[in-house]
């Protein structure tokens, strides 16, 4: 156990001679919920790919918990508690919006159910299946879309498929969340709204959050701490308020 | 009524071969040409252990039968995750036209192994022809087209319970949607390609049984229910399981009403293609396949 649930030393990756991030050192600590900003091809997203084991770092590593978990496959980084949702959404969009989540459940270990007794319908089977779909409704609730379980994915609103996102992510039983943009798109309602969720779901699934997002004044009314990004290297790291009030910060996003 | 059940029981052995073209399609992007040779396999298999039991190990003729089903089922179903392991996964990531290329060296392999191992000429063995015919009023029916329709049928239910009510169904729906998202989610996609390769290989033993009565058994004998299956899965929409089914019924019937018309006969196949160009002219995508909204 660290104090730290995910710290990264020197993260780098490069894609030919474009270094596309460099010597990223982040601290996050548990239960914290922190941002990360930069205006567009700073190079966040990438982050992300290489904390969910989309691309390996080239230099550097980083430790989930004290653990090493650079160069592990994503279902491994997935399994070993990193969740996240997508920048453009990526849902299951033919499916049903409780078995997008049950699609999440997959690998608890409670739901395992061996192949005899899928294959011959014992009770277990149907007795697991019926676990999972209470545990998916559990989750739903959380998110105003128990109603609409029974609705294919593609169907909902798009502010609802941000949520449902989350919702997917969060039925990996994460110890780490990374929200890639979760509130483009949704109105101040909707933003309002998924602050509330953000700060609830931190409390009642033990979880810490890592975000990116454009949007300031979500920004600022959630994160404690940030770090801003720019070019690939670290700009400015701290208090959120503190780096939006860095001359450096605003030079970045504003120009001039 | 003849025509009808016979054609049925056809279509059932092809929508079962075109459910393993569809469902390999679905979940790993490919195109396995290989499967009309598992087929081939599996008749062999099933027709040497047979041959085994009957003369040498002198059991009745439903227990060998059933030994020999068993031994190829377990045969093909190792045969299909090992063509995937060795042949198709290396591959993965490279363009699809490479995976279409090897597909067909790999088809090419079984039926050169094939030949080498039983020979060029061609064997009989119509286990289910010695049912004989049942007699209801006027009509003869071959007891052989009931059991494949019927058998047909309980797989095809099978199969959707099972894509739709359990884990490993969801995880290949999750797989074939967003691979990269169903990754994310903790899913082990190789697992999930290979289970898919194992049940596609497994259904292709079940045809290779009940296609028997109707063929000798030769190195090649996969290649024409192989292509027409493929033909039966684009028409209903390749990716589609219930598509797969719906082609492979459709061509059956097709080619059973056709054969008997007087004058047709000789056209059978055709027309068969006919009605595969007709329906990608009209539905490119297939009767039951799913649109792709082009975003702009």
């Amino acid at each position: 156990m660290s104090e730290y649930i995910l710290e990264t030393k020197d993260l780098g990756i490069s894609f030919g001679g474009l270094k596309a991030v460099q010597n990223a050192n982040i601290k996050i600590k548990k239960g914290q919920i922190y941002g990360m900003v930069g205006p567009n091809g700073a190079g966040k997203t990438t982050v992300f790919n290489m904390l969910t084991g989309v691309y390996i770092p080239t230099t550097g590593t980083f430790y989930l918990d004290g653990e090493e978990l650079k160069g592990k496959t994503q279902e491994q980084i997935n399994h070993k508690g990193i969740a996240r949702t997508f920048q453009n959404i990526r849902l299951f969009s033919n499916m049903s919006v409780i078995r997008n989540v049950m699609v999440g459940l997959h690998n608890q270990p409670q739901y395992k159910c061996n192949f005899l007794t899928s294959m011959f319908r014992l009770p277990k089977h149907f007795k697991t299946e019926k676990a999972m779909q209470e545990h998916a409704r559990e989750i739903l609730k959380v998110f105003g879309l128990d109603e609409e379980r029974n609705n294919l994915a593609c169907n909902l609103p798009y502010g609802k498929q941000r949520k449902l996102e989350i919702a997917r992510a969060l039925a990996t039983n994460p110890k780490l969340l990374l929200l890639d943009e979760p509130a483009a798109g949704m109105n101040p309602q909707e933003t309002a709204d998924l602050v509330r969720i953000v700060k609830k779901i931190r409390d009642e699934f033990d979880l810490t959050v890592l975000l990116i997002e454009h949007d300031m004044k979500f920004v600022s009314g959630l994160c404690e701490e940030l770090t801003v990004l720019n070019f690939g290297t670290v700009l400015a790291q701290g208090k959120t308020e503190d780096c939006l009030n860095d001359p450096e910060v605003i030079k970045a996003y504003i120009g001039g | 009524m003849v025509v009808a059940i016979d054609g049925l029981s056809l279509g059932a052995i092809y929508a079962l071969i075109a459910l393993g073209y569809t469902m390999v399609y679905g979940i790993a992007k490919m195109l396995n040409f290989a499967h009309g040779d598992v087929i081939m396999v599996g008749a062999y298999m099933i027709y040497t252990m047979c041959t085994l039991t009957w003369t040498t190990g002198g059991l009745p003729i439903w227990a060998g039968a059933l030994i020999a089903f068993v031994v190829a089922v377990v045969v093909c179903t190792v045969l299909g995750m090992t063509i995937e392991k060795v042949a198709y996964k290396p591959l993965r990531g490279a363009s699809p036209l490479a995976a279409l290329i090897t597909a067909i060296g790999v088809s090419y392999l079984l039926q050169g192994l094939a030949q080498l191992i039983w020979g060029a000429d061609q064997k009989t063995l119509a286990i289910l022809d010695k049912l004989g015919n049942l007699h209801a009023g006027s009509y003869t029916i071959k007891w052989s087209s009931i059991i494949t329709l019927v058998v047909g049928a309980i797989i095809m239910v099978c199969l959707t319970l099972f894509v739709k009510k359990t884990r490993t169904g969801r995880a290949m729906l999750a797989v074939s949607e967003d691979k990269g998202a169903a990754q994310m989610m903790g899913i082990n996609v190789n697992k999930i390609v290979s289970v898919t390769f194992a049940i596609g290989s497994g259904l292709a033993t079940f045809a290779a049984l009940l296609y028997l009565p109707t063929t000798a058994i030769s190195p090649t004998l996969g290649s024409m229910p192989g292509i027409k299956a493929f033909a039966a899965a684009v028409i209903g929409g390749i990716g589609s399981i219930p598509g797969a089914m719906v082609g492979g019924v459709l061509l059956g019937v097709i080619e059973v009403v056709c054969n008997s018309i007087e004058g047709v006969a000789s056209y059978t196949t055709a027309i068969e293609f006919a009605v595969l160009i007709i329906i990608l002219l009209v539905r490119p995508i297939g009767l039951l396949g799913k649109k792709r909204r082009v975003k702009v």
